[in-house]
């Protein structure tokens, strides 16, 4: 146990304080944040590694042959959904990890300091790009070991990567909004897959809808994480026209401009 | 209330500085329970002021409530002069909280919790990284910068959360119990350090549910139940308005203590106040001749007693004299007054 008796406080109090920072500087510092936990935090990269490697794996050489004809053919129309679908899972981290941020009484002095409000959120989001964009390039990488190809070459992947980044910012706010209001982290998982899980089976990431019963087929075909699908795998392909990346950034923009105030009026509101 | 604990300043001397915290019956409730029902409270400039009070009573709740973290649903408050409603940021800026669970990021290092709000305080590059290590200097961490948080003993985390605090000199500085679940040793560092703190100017309101801590520290306390300010005044005045003449008697055989109550009772009136342990019992016996008679009516009833004194009350039978013995405070582990 150190003992201060033999060492008085010797601080300077006394100078004028550094010129308030800009709402950009804020969130570059909570950028910064969020960079230093996945040095501190490293088990987050095995979950951030497996489950793309084993998702791309399982479902290729399963179902491939099966649902396609050939894995080849399979790995060509599966690797831009399993993109989305990774994409839309580990959004829910910024949700478990605001949660225990929350239940630890860490944002009590974010709240209390002179900051953009939003600066937080801000730092929350850089961590999920980071995610998004480590998934993705592993996903990608193990799609051009085993013979994926862009028709729309460098450009077109390059554009995908973007409309994915997109997607998952859009994503993120539902489960920033979920971790807001749920105080234990493993409640806003499960909370987070019960959710997703029928919206990422019951879209065409996996199979086109043409065998499904009609009223799935029709939910399918308006589901946001098909339309998204359809047009991810459009602009890797070369075909995708501008209405389908449009319809794709619908619920994106959406879910941001619902639920950013949202997220707001949550964390000023406080009386937890 | 007696009148020595009316101690509000009812006009402030002009041209002088805003008081550093005014309040003016603040109210919050959670449904039906008035957590904090309405409070007045003045603290000048300069002051270590204690809230006092069991858990549950709304200490914490009012010093939320002006750091900002909750909105009143009644009444008024300004901190450092500037509206807790109408311009919270104002008030961010002015102050600093340290909870009574550690506000910090335990994946991170000690040091990186500092750069990090310091940063966030508009603290750049260079000026940063020597702000953040002044403070770890100032409070011992030096050795455990490079530490994450989550290795840190309680009373390192204690110290880093009020060096937190510190990035930018607040002028008031709101601590939620600082000293809960230190031992004391760490308790006696935490205190030292607050009247450092003090004695360069800072505003410091805590609140505790010790009375050692709000004695030793504070110069005026409010005593606080069950949402309601129910006194206000130094320690000293809280123990005078609660009467001089106490007596206060320890039994050599814990089986009499029932019968030591009734005898005590009965000659000095007052309601008799017994310690956890049992075998101290506290009395107001208005003049010495009363507590002599007293005295002499135990031991003619054969109850031996180890001890007895005659002097002001304890902070301890003041709350209880307050509280009508409804209140039940802490002691701190391992510290026996």
């Amino acid at each position: 146990m150190t003992d201060l008796s033999s060492t008085p406080l010797e601080l300077r109090l006394d100078r004028a304080p550094p010129k308030p920072p800009s709402a950009f500087s804020n969130a570059l510092v909570f950028g910064w944040r969020a960079i230093l936990k996945f040095k501190h935090v490293p088990e987050q990269l095995f979950d951030l590694v497996m489950t793309p490697i084993m998702f791309t794996l399982l479902f290729t050489f399963v179902f491939g042959g099966a649902l396609a004809g050939s894995t080849g053919a399979y790995l060509q129309f599966f690797l831009p959904g399993i993109l989305v679908q990774t994409v839309v899972f580990n959004a829910v981290y910024s949700g478990m990890g605001l949660s225990t941020d929350l239940s630890k009484g860490l944002f009590d002095r974010f709240r209390s300091l002179p900051i953009w409000s939003l600066a937080p959120f801000a730092g929350l989001m850089v961590g999920d790009i980071l995610r998004h964009l480590i998934a993705g390039g592993i996903i990608l990488t193990i799609g051009l070991i085993l013979g994926y190809r862009a028709e729309a070459g460098v450009l077109g992947i390059i554009a995908a990567f973007g409309l994915l980044l997109a997607v998952g910012f859009g994503m993120g706010w539902i489960f920033i909004v979920l971790g807001l209001l749920v105080r234990t982290p493993m409640t806003v998982m499960t909370a987070g897959f019960t959710f997703l899980f029928p919206l990422v089976f019951a879209s065409n990431i996996m199979v086109q809808p043409d065998t499904m019963p009609g009223w799935l087929k029709a939910f399918v075909e308006v589901n946001p994480i098909s339309l998204m699908t359809s047009a991810i795998r459009g602009v890797m392909a070369g075909n995708a026209t501008v209405s389908d990346v449009l319809w794709a950034l619908v619920a994106p923009a959406a879910l941001t401009v619902l639920l950013a105030p949202v997220t707001l009026w949550l964390y000023r509101r406080s009386d937890r | 209330m007696n009148d020595a604990m009316r101690m509000n300043n009812s006009s402030s001397v002009e041209g002088q500085p805003a008081p550093a915290i005014s309040v003016r019956g603040i109210v919050k409730h959670f449904g039906a329970v008035r957590a904090v029902d309405g409070i007045d409270l003045d603290v000048p400039r300069g002051m270590i002021f204690a809230i006092l009070g069991p858990n549950g009573a709304g200490k914490t709740t009012l010093m939320r409530m002006l750091a900002t973290l909750a909105t009143p649903d009644a009444g008024s408050a300004s901190v450092m002069g500037h509206d807790l409603v109408t311009a919270p940021q104002k008030v961010r800026a002015s102050i600093a909280m340290t909870g009574q669970f550690a506000s910090l990021d335990e994946d991170l290092t000690g040091r990186e919790n500092l750069l990090m709000l310091a940063r966030l305080w508009g603290y750049r590059g260079r000026g940063a990284k020597e702000r953040a290590d002044e403070l770890l200097a100032a409070f011992d961490l030096a050795d455990a910068a490079n530490k994450q948080v989550k290795a840190y003993s309680g009373g390192m985390r204690r110290r880093l959360d009020i060096a937190a605090s510190l990035v930018v000199t607040p002028g008031v500085l709101f601590l939620d119990e600082p000293t809960t679940g230190l031992d004391p040793n760490a308790r006696q560092s935490v205190w030292r350090m607050i009247r450092a703190l003090a004695g360069s100017g800072v505003t410091i309101l805590l609140t505790t549910q010790y009375l050692d801590e709000a004695d030793q520290l504070a110069a005026r306390i409010a005593v606080i139940d069950k949402g309601k300010k129910i006194a206000e005044g130094t320690s000293r005045e809280l123990k005078a308005a609660t009467g001089s003449g106490f007596l206060h008697v320890a039994l050599a055989d814990p089986a009499r203590v029932d019968d030591a109550r009734r005898l005590l009772e009965d000659h000095l009136g007052g309601k008799v106040q017994q310690s956890a342990e049992g075998v101290q019992l506290s009395v107001m016996a208005g003049t010495p001749a009363a507590a002599s008679q007293a005295i002499a009516a135990l031991i003619a009833d054969n109850i031996e007693l180890a001890d007895f004194s005659m002097g002001s009350p304890s902070l301890e039978e003041v709350f209880f004299a307050l509280t009508g013995g409804g209140g039940r405070l802490a002691k701190p582990e391992g510290d026996e007054r």
